[in-house]
């Protein structure tokens, strides 16, 4: 391997590997802690709608979890990456480094975190007997894939365009809710009224989501679903490259 | 003689106002979606007509006053600036002696940054680990090494910042005042490297408001003032002449009020 391609990949690594140490550091019950937050979305939304307003839905907990999880990594990568150069901004201003390894590294992060949690879907799915299927083989690592392009690229766009419309990181925080409401995390497909049925398709969030729920709950991947995650992906990475690479150069200028 | 290392030709750089982007919605939509990248019509100067060169194994440093375009210039060299007019030519790696703690994370160990910031800097994975133990030697840090740099003083997290940059093995260093902070102690520390790194033939470009340090570090000086090259040259004679520039009315450091927005980012 020529040293360029090493010096970078070993460039995302630590800076991978720090925020994970950093993550889990100064905690004893740093993984649980991790976990406790979807886990506890879960419970409210539980309580909210099955226990309170007595929604008809079998598994509900299990729907809510699986759902959730996921929708997490969305929320903490596009959060957080809003104002990653601006943290940066001492390192920007004075070393000439690829910059895009810095939102990369916290999408990264937040996906071996997913991944890591995926046993503890596994552990609610199995409380409610659902066996392992052999589709989750191609099924997990295509969708990893295919949601992993979609939040490192709006991730590149959305912290490239911060740095020059610093008003983005608060409009970020409140699309990232409406979407959330958008999005079937909290109820299934069916039960969208039929006249904006047609509008979930464009949501990427929801295709992605309803890959997850359909090869993790049925055992099945959804082509439709899947292929949509995919497609949508190489778009947001194709848009966050492209708007990246022109802002780039000026980073250094606006900080 | 040797050929220049760095040469800036009639360099000219202007940053756009920002702050018309940054100030609304309005002016946003209007600039990036008709041009998204390309810079407006409302600028400021930061550097004009610059013109100088440096030798290998140099020293040059930079005077001037607040806003006068000194960190434009190291920002030039490091790469991480364009120039709107003019060239700039670096040749070699070049390192940038960063503010203290600026690369570092405060919850990792003094041993985990090393890693981070070296090759934050440039430097692989297997490189690092293989200097690992002269960079813990030069950083005379010792058992605190393995301790989480937030409980770092300032002239601890100084001498790891220097102990890795020292590793680099750097063909140019750039730094921005840095000599500035610090009690006497870690001043005269600091000096002490920055000889180091010049008897191995390092060449430096340091930013400095130590007039006498000047005289007696540089090999050369640049007086930058109104964004563009009041002198060049021997360093005696440039400071000289700052100074007499400076001191009549304007009081020792040529304190005239600063500009608005003067110190370019």
């Amino acid at each position: 391997m020529n040293r360029n391609t090493r010096q970078f990949l070993d460039l995302i690594l630590v800076l991978t590997q720090k925020d994970l140490k950093v993550r889990y550091k100064n905690s004893v019950l740093g993984y649980l802690w991790s976990v406790a937050n979807p886990l506890a979305f879960a419970l409210v939304f539980y309580f909210a709608f099955k226990v309170i307003m007595r929604v008809d839905m079998e598994d509900y907990a299990l729907f809510l979890i699986v759902g959730l999880f996921p929708w997490q990594w969305f929320s903490n990568s596009i959060n957080i990456s809003s104002t990653v150069f601006l943290s940066n901004a001492s390192i920007i201003k004075k070393v000439s480094f690829p910059r895009n390894i810095i939102p990369l590294s916290i999408v990264l992060q937040d996906m071996i975190h997913y991944i890591l949690s995926l046993p503890v879907i596994g552990l609610f799915l199995l409380l409610y007997q659902k066996p392992a299927q052999a589709a989750w083989l191609w099924g997990i690592p295509l969708l990893l894939a295919g949601q992993f392009m979609l939040i490192y690229g709006l991730a590149l766009a959305v912290s490239s365009i911060n740095l020059f419309f610093r008003d983005l990181e608060r409009i970020v925080g409140i699309l990232m809710m409406i979407v959330f409401y958008c999005t079937p995390i909290l109820y299934p497909l069916d039960m969208i009224p039929a006249r904006f049925q047609h509008w979930v398709g464009l949501n990427p969030f929801a295709t992605a989501i309803l890959g997850w729920r359909t090869l993790l709950l049925d055992g099945r991947l959804d082509p439709v679903a899947a292929g949509l995650t995919l497609a949508y992906g190489l778009a947001a990475l194709g848009l966050g490259t492209w708007i990246y690479s022109r802002l780039a150069w000026k980073f250094a200028e606006v900080l | 003689m040797s050929d220049p290392v760095i040469r800036f030709e009639s360099v000219g750089k202007r940053y756009p106002q920002y702050h018309h982007i940054t100030a609304g919605f309005k002016p946003f939509l209007f600039r990036w979606l008709c041009r998204l990248g390309r810079t407006g019509s409302e600028t400021f100067e930061a550097l004009r007509a610059v013109t100088f060169e440096v030798r290998p194994g140099e020293t040059l440093g930079i005077i001037g006053r607040n806003g006068s375009g000194k960190s434009t210039v190291l920002g030039l060299i490091a790469g991480v600036l364009r120039p709107t007019s003019g060239t700039v030519r670096v040749r070699g790696r070049v390192a940038p002696l960063l503010e203290l703690g600026a690369g570092f994370h405060p919850e990792l160990t003094g041993r985990e940054n090393i890693f981070l910031n070296g090759i934050l800097l440039g430097l692989t994975r297997a490189e690092v680990a293989r200097k690992l133990d002269a960079i813990i030697a030069f950083s005379e840090l010792g058992e605190f090494i393995h301790e989480p740099i937030r409980i770092y003083s300032s002239g601890m997290l100084a001498r790891l910042g220097f102990a890795v940059i020292s590793s680099l093995d750097p063909e140019i260093l750039l730094v921005d005042e840095i000599l500035a902070v610090g009690d006497m102690d870690f001043q005269k520390k600091c000096v002490d490297r920055a000889l180091e790194f010049k008897r191995r033939g390092v060449t430096i470009i340091y930013v400095s408001h130590a007039l006498d340090q000047v005289q007696e570090l540089s090999d050369r000086a640049l007086w930058l003032d109104e964004h563009t090259v009041q002198a060049w040259g021997n360093p005696a004679e440039v400071v000289d002449a700052y100074r007499r520039h400076s001191s009549p009315q304007r009081g020792p450091d040529g304190g005239r009020p600063e500009a608005p927005g003067g110190e370019a980012p």
